[in-house]
């Protein structure tokens, strides 16, 4: 009963008026993602040019031999691949504790507490990034672990701050039909507020991986690898190559790291939405 | 399908289906911590099996939390709730809440989840069988006015405003509980849509009689569904408690008069319903029919309008003679404008709906949005001059 197939169907003129023609299934894909799949296939390319291009300068350029040992294919493998380390590793334990604290503290008995972590959070956060590896290093030592703590400590705050922003978001309402019609807290939590809250959440999470990336370049100063090393020797040594290879590269990873995390949040997002 | 339709000239009265149980309040008091006066003190209610009881009163009166005493979504300080032979006071309340509908404004459908997947929620955690699960949504898509096919695999954002709601009551009624609760239900949609909805409910209601609550701030919809209505003051005190007649001829204080309203006339509009006039038969025709036979019958049965109804009997336009004149077959266009009425709408919701059409009268629906007859302006200028007669008399 519905104004969208009125001669296939049979429609009850009644209904006809209370009922502003809503749109058809199928028709709302276009609208789920502002800039929708154009977005999420410029984005690839502009990466795939970018490191089209370096490999091409990197082909056919004539380099010192520091500046080729620098940029040698196994040497840039490894500093690329430690750097997504850094990144995946320190993304990975963020997730793991400030979804659950997220959550925990949208819980009604937690609630009062949620003042006090933003706050604590917020430090970590607004402590420039270098003091806070330096400091951590005198008093941790230097090495990988090291900058994990310090990448988790700069990058928790946007995963925790859009899990419980995510959550808050979700219509009281909806929690209180959830309730009302029998589900358990728990039932309302799965079913319910985490599903809704979950595009906010990834786009917390794409924000801190993004962030992981660029500030994993810090990791150079405290022994941490990472293509921060390209960066540093290329000012150390004033050799321009380096500092802008490192430079790219960085660039071009944060951008396809970006990108991945579009992909999920457009695959992930619940459709209704 | 053609044939002028035998309108009955006395609404049918059977004997009313009750589904419901009743409900037992006992000194039922809320307390807030950190509020010197209780939000609801001390209230003692009766609600008999199979009534539609209105919760009406101010806002911040205690109506809404005494209605959610009653699924525990919010827990009483003290005092005793039975349903049934039941008390349900230390149940565990997320076991409770599976046997009681929950209606709140604007449906409370989960976006994420399809029209059929919001329906099945509460079958599906009692553990019913996917099959059962299944033919329930159907069932209740059809008993809400939704075509199944058509509307089970939808999303709640791809529906209006008075479908959401619809589908809501579905849900609410998805277990077949014995009580639905109902939260201001029609509030957030437009008056026509209200009307339409709250004529379905009164169809369901008849078809299923539950036990329903229901909190509302209009009293004219009180009047409208209520078979009791219960005027509170602060603290959830009941000042009246009886049938909307009984309210409205002998307000118990000041204060209830003054909430129901004044004009005796236009009450008794609200008081009277469409069920109870003589509806006029109509000429019929559907869709696909010859147009000159359809003005051949309408003028011998002398009818300067013809009701074209579709496959299933539903009408869906109401042209004049000169108009289906001018056609060669009865065609299927949908009249947005129709104006309709269901069997249960008030005098007052009638005369609304004509206001706003050309026809100068209305299409009464019956079950499943079945033509009833029409009703016109005629008819319920008569009714009133009739009201007004026997008072005066």
């Amino acid at each position: 009963m519905t104004t969208a197939t009125p001669s296939a169907r049979g429609v009850a003129a009644g209904d006809a008026r209370d009922e502003a023609a809503p749109a058809q299934p199928g028709t709302e894909a276009a609208g789920t993602a502002p800039g929708g799949w154009r977005a999420l296939v410029v984005q690839p390319l502009l990466v795939a040019v970018g490191l089209l291009a370096f490999l091409l300068w990197r082909a056919n350029a004539t380099l010192t031999d520091t500046e080729a040992r620098q940029l040698g294919t196994a040497t840039l493998w490894d500093s690329a691949l430690r750097h997504l380390s850094l990144t995946v590793v320190s993304a990975a334990i963020v997730l793991l504790i400030s979804i659950p604290l997220g959550i925990a503290l949208t819980r009604p008995a937690l609630r009062r507490l949620t003042p006090a972590v933003i706050g604590v959070a917020n430090v970590g956060q607004a402590a420039p990034a270098i003091g806070l590896f330096v400091l951590l290093a005198t008093w941790l030592g230097f090495g990988f672990w090291t900058t994990i703590v310090a990448l988790v400590v700069y990058s928790a705050l946007p995963v925790l701050r859009n899990t419980m922003v995510g959550i808050q978001g979700v219509d009281p309402r909806l929690v209180e039909a959830g309730r009302g019609m029998g589900m358990s807290g728990t039932a309302v939590l799965f079913r319910v507020e985490l599903p809704l809250a979950g595009p906010v959440m990834l786009a917390g999470a794409r924000t801190a991986l993004v962030l992981l990336v660029g500030t994993a370049t810090l990791a150079t100063f405290i022994n941490g690898g990472g293509l921060g090393v390209l960066i540093n020797t290329g000012i150390t040594l004033s050799l321009n190559s380096l500092l802008i290879s490192g430079a790219v590269l960085v660039a071009l990873l944060a951008l396809a790291v970006d990108w991945l995390g579009r992909v999920v949040e457009h695959v992930a997002r619940p459709k209704g939405l | 399908m053609s044939e002028t339709l035998p309108v009955p000239s006395a609404p049918p009265a059977p004997a009313r289906r009750v589904s419901g149980v009743p409900i037992r309040l006992e000194h039922v008091t809320k307390r807030y911590p950190g509020q010197d006066r209780p939000a609801v003190d001390d209230v003692t209610l009766d609600i008999a099996a199979g009534e539609t009881v209105m919760f009406v009163g101010p806002s911040g009166c205690g109506k809404t939390t005494l209605l959610k005493m009653i699924n525990r979504l919010i827990e009483p300080t003290s005092g005793r709730i039975h349903l049934g032979d039941e008390d349900v006071t230390n149940q565990d309340p997320d076991r409770l809440r599976r046997r009681i509908g929950y209606v709140i404004q604007a449906g409370g459908l989960f976006p994420h989840m399809m029209v059929a997947t919001n329906i099945g929620m509460v079958p599906r955690m009692l553990g019913w069988e996917k099959q059962r699960v299944t033919e329930r949504i159907d069932e209740l898509l059809d008993l809400v006015g939704l075509d199944p096919e058509q509307y089970r695999d939808r999303y709640p954002k791809e529906l209006s405003g008075g479908q959401q709601q619809r589908v809501g009551v579905a849900r609410a009624l998805a277990a077949d509980p014995p009580v639905l609760l109902m939260d201001e239900p029609f509030g957030a949609v437009d008056p026509i849509t209200r009307q339409r909805l709250q004529d379905e409910l009164l169809r369901i209601q008849d078809e299923l009689g539950k036990t329903i609550v229901c909190v509302t701030h209009d009293f004219d919809e009180a009047v409208k569904l209520g078979d009791r209505i219960v005027v509170f003051d602060v603290g959830a005190r009941i000042v009246q408690y009886d049938t909307p007649e009984a309210i409205l001829a002998a307000p118990a204080e000041e204060y209830v008069a003054d909430f129901v309203g004044a004009g005796a006339t236009l009450k008794q509009l609200t008081l009277t319903r469409v069920n109870s006039l003589h509806l006029r038969p109509v000429t019929t025709a559907s869709v696909g029919d010859d147009a000159a036979d359809a003005v051949a019958r309408a003028r011998a049965a002398g009818d300067d309008f013809v009701v074209v109804l579709d496959r299933r009997g539903r009408p869906i336009s109401w042209p004049t003679l000169a108009e289906v004149s001018r056609m060669a077959a009865i065609p299927a266009t949908v009249d947005e404008k129709l104006p309709v009425v269901g069997l249960g709408s008030t005098l007052n919701d009638a005369l609304d709906t004509m206001l706003a059409a050309s026809q100068g009268g209305a299409v009464v629906l019956g079950r499943r949005d079945s033509l009833a007859g029409v009703v016109t302006i005629e008819m319920i200028m008569d009714a009133i001059q009739r009201t007004r007669q026997e008072t005066a008399g």
